[in-house]
């Protein structure tokens, strides 16, 4: 599975948290790679265990409640989940680097961007005051924001949503990262500030030849950002492929809810597709399929045995064996 | 605004509404300036139709919402609901016409309160308003606990016990349980699920048909605004930039505001892919402007009249209105 090509190779993660007698199995056995210089995005709906995911690779889970249950974290030839705290934060903003959700809250407003940004660099490079500054206003200016020399002594409260957003991205870019994984950075940001946020991770990715794992619910987002995406519900992944296999030729109920439930313009006057009920509750998951009480074309199978990925071809899989023997979805 | 279509029956017309707030400085709370949340602003809704009202976070689209339901009082202009202008009444003259003008929130875990069973929240209306008593109360909340879709035991449970979307069902049954011929939805469905959104989408869109409902939409959201609504107003630092139906506005976009939003849009249509064409927002305090047009050093086509002439609100089509000269003359 893995060729020399593979930057990250994450095999049957899970991830349960344990209260008093409850377990949630957060992340259920799921299984990815990224290659170098590509844009991965994993895509669903919240607690589904996208973010769970993310902050297991970089270790980053509390443990307890949180625990490893099982599985392999490859990055370039190293098991993550085998390597001591020390080792890891060679490997944390080092050479996997994180982008957050909510720039506000992940930003620390006592200290300037200076500090900040200049913190990922001084614990992993030896370089010196001088350095640092030029490196910090380097960064900023390439992640596009204008005059950075009088920024740097800035506090996040100073910057707009999308400044701060970008302040973000300086910091994760700060040493020059493999991977760098993006948590919904574009959510709490307006549209025409989320799409320059993208433009900018887009090309940074390209000069920098770096790989992108991208999570988010948003499959507006996806379909313009993404080489190859991963859907995730309730722990697992449901369907697997590149872009255009996941939005042309979807072969799993719920992506093909998903895309048919989308409000767009050349929806109008027609009624919505809407996936009846909610997403189960992570500690009390449905047996058999998790998706199977949203699922019209659920089957008694469905309800018993947990199913198994599908081949479609071309790397195009997806966990539902009954419409892999001929239903044929949803119009 | 000139009136348009005197036949169709209109239900609110909004006329120059302005609400500017003062930004207070120093010890003794001078005021400094002002933010001026909303300027300038007239549309109108018919009846039974949807107006989208779209634009970034902070351009003011909250603050009309407050104003049309009377939490904050208008500075200047009309609000013409049914023929009177209630931006004039008192909280007195309001009273009934409380109960025909009502509001969803966004966050439907922040507008419930945790202490009231559902069945309460969404009667505190009617027992206000006095409307129904007894047996007649527990009728009709049954009845709308089913309009929404929810099972009459649930009038009995708290709101924690209830999913998202769920809790938005019963904000939607609190804000019908009055018989409102208007709807304001602010941001509806932001908070939901992907999968959830679509479902609180058909509820509104089956509510309207049944009841003859009339909404005022607010979101950002351009791919709800333009499967929803009739028309849509697109609004930027407290003034709306461009008017139009929703056809003619994606079809024919006039304002370079309106058009950068438009590609903007995340399209879930792998492979087209739009080259977008987008100034920098400014790092300026957002709502104090100065003269001429609002969307000054952001907009690709400005020349020197955009930063000191006043600029109007003029018509360019059908029913469809921008606040740029250089469109308008096109």
């Amino acid at each position: 599975m893995a060729n020399n090509n593979t930057l990250i190779s994450v095999q049957d993660l899970k991830v349960y948290f344990r209260t008093g007698h409850e377990c949630a199995r957060a992340v259920d056995g799921i299984s990815f790679e990224v290659r170098k210089e590509e844009t991965v995005c994993l895509v669903g709906e919240s607690g589904c265990g996208k973010t769970v995911s993310a902050l297991s690779i970089l270790g980053l889970i509390p443990t307890p409640p949180g625990e490893i249950a099982g599985g392999r974290i490859l990055f370039q030839g190293k098991n993550l989940l085998e390597l001591d705290e020390e080792d890891m934060q060679k490997i944390r903003g080092n050479r996997i680097a994180m982008v957050f959700q909510e720039p506000l809250t992940s930003l620390n407003p006592v200290f300037t961007i200076e500090d900040q940004i200049g913190e990922a660099i001084s614990i992993h490079k030896n370089v010196g005051a001088k350095e640092l500054r030029d490196r910090c206003i380097k960064l900023l200016k390439d992640v596009g924001i204008p005059s950075p020399v009088q920024r740097l002594k800035d506090y996040p409260h100073q910057l707009s949503g999308g400044q701060r957003q970008r302040v973000m991205i300086a910091m994760a870019l700060a040493c020059d990262p493999d991977l760098i994984i993006a948590d919904e950075p574009t959510t709490a940001l307006d549209v025409t500030v989320q799409a320059q946020i993208l433009r900018l991770l887009k090309s940074i990715q390209k000069i920098r030849s770096m790989s992108v794992l991208y999570i988010t619910h948003d499959l507006g987002v996806v379909a313009n950002i993404a080489d190859r995406v991963y859907v995730m519900y309730s722990g697992i992944f449901t369907e697997q492929g590149n872009t255009a296999q996941i939005f042309h030729d979807a072969r799993h109920p719920y992506t093909q809810g998903l895309l048919a439930s989308l409000p767009s313009r050349s929806k109008r006057g027609k009624r919505l597709y809407s996936i009846p009920g909610t997403v189960p509750n992570p500690a009390y998951k449905p047996a058999g399929c998790p998706f199977h009480p949203r699922c019209p074309h659920a089957i008694l199978t469905c309800a018993k045995e947990y199913p198994e990925m599908c081949d479609y071809g071309q790397g195009h899989l997806a966990r539902c064996p009954v419409l892999l023997e001929g239903g044929d979805g949803y119009k | 605004m000139e009136l348009l279509n005197k036949d169709k029956q209109i239900v609110l017309r909004v006329q120059n509404l302005k609400k500017y707030f003062p930004i207070r400085r120093g010890f003794f709370q001078k005021i400094a300036g002002w933010v001026k949340a909303v300027d300038d602003v007239s549309f109108e809704i018919e009846q039974g139709k949807t107006l989208g009202l779209v634009g970034e976070s902070g351009c003011g689209k909250t603050t009309v919402a407050r104003l049309i339901l009377k939490l904050l009082e208008p500075d200047h202009g009309k609000i013409i609901f049914r023929g009177s202008d209630i931006g004039e009444f008192t909280e007195k003259d309001m009273r009934p016409i409380r109960k025909e003008i009502q509001i969803v929130f966004q966050d439907p875990f922040g507008s419930l309160n945790p202490r009231m069973t559902t069945g309460l929240s969404i009667e505190e209306g009617l027992r206000i308003l006095g409307i129904k008593r007894g047996r007649k109360r527990k009728e009709r909340l049954e009845k709308l606990l089913k309009m929404v879709g929810m099972s009459p035991d649930s009038a009995d449970r708290y709101p924690h016990e209830f999913s998202g979307g769920q809790r938005q069902r019963i904000c939607i049954a609190r804000a019908l349980s009055v018989d409102p011929s208007l709807v304001v939805c602010d941001e509806p469905i932001s908070a939901l699920d992907v999968s959830i959104q679509a479902q609180i989408i058909n509820l509104l869109k089956d509510l309207q048909d049944r009841l003859g409902l009339s909404y005022l939409f607010i979101s950002h959201d351009l791919n709800v605004v333009s499967y929803l609504c009739s028309t849509i107003s697109v609004m930027y630092k407290g003034q709306i930039m461009e008017s139009a139906p929703a056809e003619e506005l994606f079809e024919n976009p006039c304002h370079p505001y309106t058009m950068s939003l438009l590609s903007a849009i995340p399209d879930p249509e792998p492979g087209i892919k739009r080259e977008i064409e987008l100034v920098e927002p400014d790092l300026s305090d957002s709502l104090i402007t100065s003269n001429g047009c609002n969307f000054q050093g952001r907009c690709s086509i400005e020349e020197p009249r955009c930063l000191e002439e006043k600029i109007g609100f003029e018509k360019v089509g059908e029913k469809h209105f921008v606040r740029c000269w250089k469109a308008a003359k096109k």
